[in-house]
């Protein structure tokens, strides 16, 4: 594989990689900040909420976890929501969660050292958020669908849920099937766990070039990743889905466009990208994370359906990601 | 009794060798690859292997998860075998009895045969949705929220429901035509001797369907084994989580999710070793209790 730093450079194609935004730059990045593959369609885990619900209830969005306990979710079971669900507990409620927080995830720089990484979910702070999921469940202020993103989102669509967490991404297709009107915010944070938050990461996908290909292939490659994040194609395409435009120059072209002007919520995402950045807001780098992930939504699931407690669950969580990144060091090996 | 034999040997190897071929590509060279990989840690991106020894089958045997997949799989496969053969072998001896449009209720009970098990299991999923299923509201007018995805239980009621009802019209063909095959004479000797329906089926026709009941227990635990992936895949719309899975999804999930091959390889392997089991079990145990006429 060719680095896309490197492919763009040996043709000829000027490359800075703080033309990207912030929460983009360095998810796809080597260890020594080297871009390796080319962000896409990148979006990022933020809040959508039904105005006229919060309205009805008399409450804003909340910035914070601790608000939505005390006052938004009680306020809009009140007016008969179900205050909130969410698609993709491993990604908004763990991932991001520790991002938001700026709390380590995996030793070895949160994986991008190498590998003989360990992962440290099991830290305190995610488990008292899922300890309040778990309580908010069956006070009916949160609600779980299961581990179907469509399943989680439908029942916002329908008005019966008041708030959604989701993709950026998400913006494009929602915004043609609600018929309330739609906002968004930034995805909350526990102020107790930390007073200043930080950035969000990014979720999608990258181009990767494959290297051993002739010179004028690689060209051409190079030419098709300059046109891709080229400001005017990423602007339509941020435009069309809601993934986040990639670059700066692509952002200031949806501004100047006045794009956020008609479109506030359209606009979250990518501010959200660009929130203070801290220690382990970069992403993550692990082997095997497919399974890890698998076994997260499992144990999710059974903590939420009262078939576990949440210390048995990380507990569990933390031993099996890590004999799978045991595993997956022996094939590097 | 006179044999017909070949006086010559090249005759019937010639004709055996298509069906030879067949089964050593698509069998044998594949089980071979599949038992050769389950003793490697494949890379995930395709670089190469290491060899591990059995470690493959130690770190499965030793897995907690692994062991409650294997339980499931165990209940899902006798609820689904003992229902999809009961139900079928109550509505074939009731097709039986009929005269009147006969046919037509034999092929409208036989036409689910041809539904695909992925097509049943969408099927599954639009009875069982969570917010529109039929199904769903019918459970709800008994105060029972019914929720496929989010709990174990109700995901493993329509799994087998789906399950059941893709099966039992293949059952209700041998069962049907296994009655049919029962000699009149017999059952009017029966008739004679025995006014009650109940116990003349217990003890002479369900004896004559012995033979044909066994083949169908076999055929059907390998249905629920191996056939039902595309139902499980399909309720499960593609996430795993805490969902019951079985062990030939199992093998799905760990291989071509999470490109562990070595690991998947392991566990193909064992459901090989199951099937021999299962097999070596009909003919020996079964084929030789039974008497086919």
């Amino acid at each position: 594989m060719i680095p896309v730093e490197d492919l763009l450079n040996d043709n000829g194609i000027s490359f800075d990689i703080n033309d990207y935004i912030a929460g983009v730059r360095y998810f796809y990045a080597d260890a020594n900040d080297k871009m390796i593959g080319m962000p896409f369609n990148s979006s990022t885990p933020i809040m959508y909420f039904n105005e006229a619900a919060l309205e009805e209830a008399g409450v804003s969005a909340p910035t914070t976890w601790e608000e939505f306990a005390e006052t938004t979710a009680p306020a809009l079971k009140e007016a008969g929501y179900i205050p909130l669900s969410q698609s993709h507990l491993p990604w908004i409620f763990t991932e991001n969660f520790f991002s938001r927080h700026n709390i380590q995830f995996a030793s070895n720089n949160n994986g991008y050292g190498g590998t003989g990484t360990e992962i440290l979910v099991n830290h305190p702070a995610i488990k008292a958020h899922f300890k309040a999921l778990k309580e908010w469940r069956d006070a009916d202020l949160f609600e779980w669908y299961g581990a179907g993103w469509g399943d989680n989102q439908t029942p916002f669509e329908e008005g019966k849920v008041a708030m959604w967490l989701g993709s950026s991404a998400s913006f494009g297709g929602l915004k043609q099937k609600v018929d309330f009107p739609l906002s968004a915010t930034f995805l909350p944070y526990w102020e107790g766990v930390n007073p200043e938050p930080t950035q969000t990461f990014i979720g999608g996908a990258a181009l990767f070039a494959m290297s051993g290909k002739p010179a004028e292939e690689n060209l051409a490659t190079a030419k098709f990743f300059e046109y891709l994040t080229s400001p005017e194609v990423q602007y339509k395409w941020h435009r069309m889905t809601g993934y986040v435009p990639v670059t700066t120059a692509s952002y200031e072209l949806a501004k100047s466009d006045g794009y956020y002007n008609e479109e506030p919520a359209a606009e979250v995402g990518t501010q959200q990208l660009q929130k203070a950045a801290g220690e382990f807001t970069k992403g993550y780098r692990m082997g095997f994370y497919v399974q890890i992930r698998d076994v997260m939504n499992r144990e999710y699931g059974r903590i939420l359906n009262g078939e576990t407690s949440v210390d048995e669950a990380f507990s569990v969580i933390e031993e099996e990601a890590n004999d799978l990144l045991t595993r997956f060091a022996r094939t590097q090996g | 009794m006179k044999r017909a034999t070949f006086n010559n040997i090249s005759v019937p190897v010639l004709l055996l060798v298509p069906q030879l071929t067949i089964i050593a590509i698509f069998f044998y060279w594949p089980a071979f690859e599949a038992l050769r990989s389950s003793f490697y840690l494949a890379d995930p991106f395709g670089f190469g292997a290491t060899f591990v020894g059995i470690d493959n089958y130690t770190s499965l045997l030793k897995s907690a998860e692994y062991r409650r997949v294997a339980v499931f799989t165990l209940i899902f496969v006798a609820l689904v075998s003992f229902f999809s053969l009961s139900i079928a072998l109550l509505l074939a001896v009731k097709a039986d009895r009929v005269i009147r449009g006969a046919r037509s209720y034999r092929t409208l009970l036989m036409a689910v045969y041809a539904v695909a098990p992925p097509v049943a299991g969408f099927l599954g999923v639009l009875f069982f949705h969570q917010s529109h299923g039929p199904f769903t509201e019918l459970a709800a007018l008994f105060g029972y929220d019914l929720k496929i995805g989010v709990n174990r239980t109700d995901t493993t009621i329509a799994l087998v429901t789906t399950a059941v009802w893709n099966q039992v019209p293949v059952n209700f063909i041998f069962f049907l035509s296994g009655l049919q095959s029962i000699p009149k004479p017999v059952m009017e000797a029966a008739m004679i001797d025995n006014r009650s329906q109940t116990s003349r089926f217990w003890t002479v026709t369900f004896p004559l369907l012995a033979p044909t009941a066994f083949f169908l227990l076999v055929i059907n635990i390998t249905y629920a084994l191996f056939d039902t992936f595309g139902t499980f895949d399909v309720i499960f719309r593609g996430e795993p989580a805490n969902n019951p899975l079985s062990l030939v999804y199992k093998v799905y999930v760990d291989g071509f999710r999470g490109n562990d091959l070595g690991g998947s390889s392991a566990q193909s392997v064992i459901l090989m070793v199951l099937v021999l089991a299962l097999t070596v079990f009909q003919f020996r145990l079964i084929e030789r209790r039974i008497h086919y006429t």
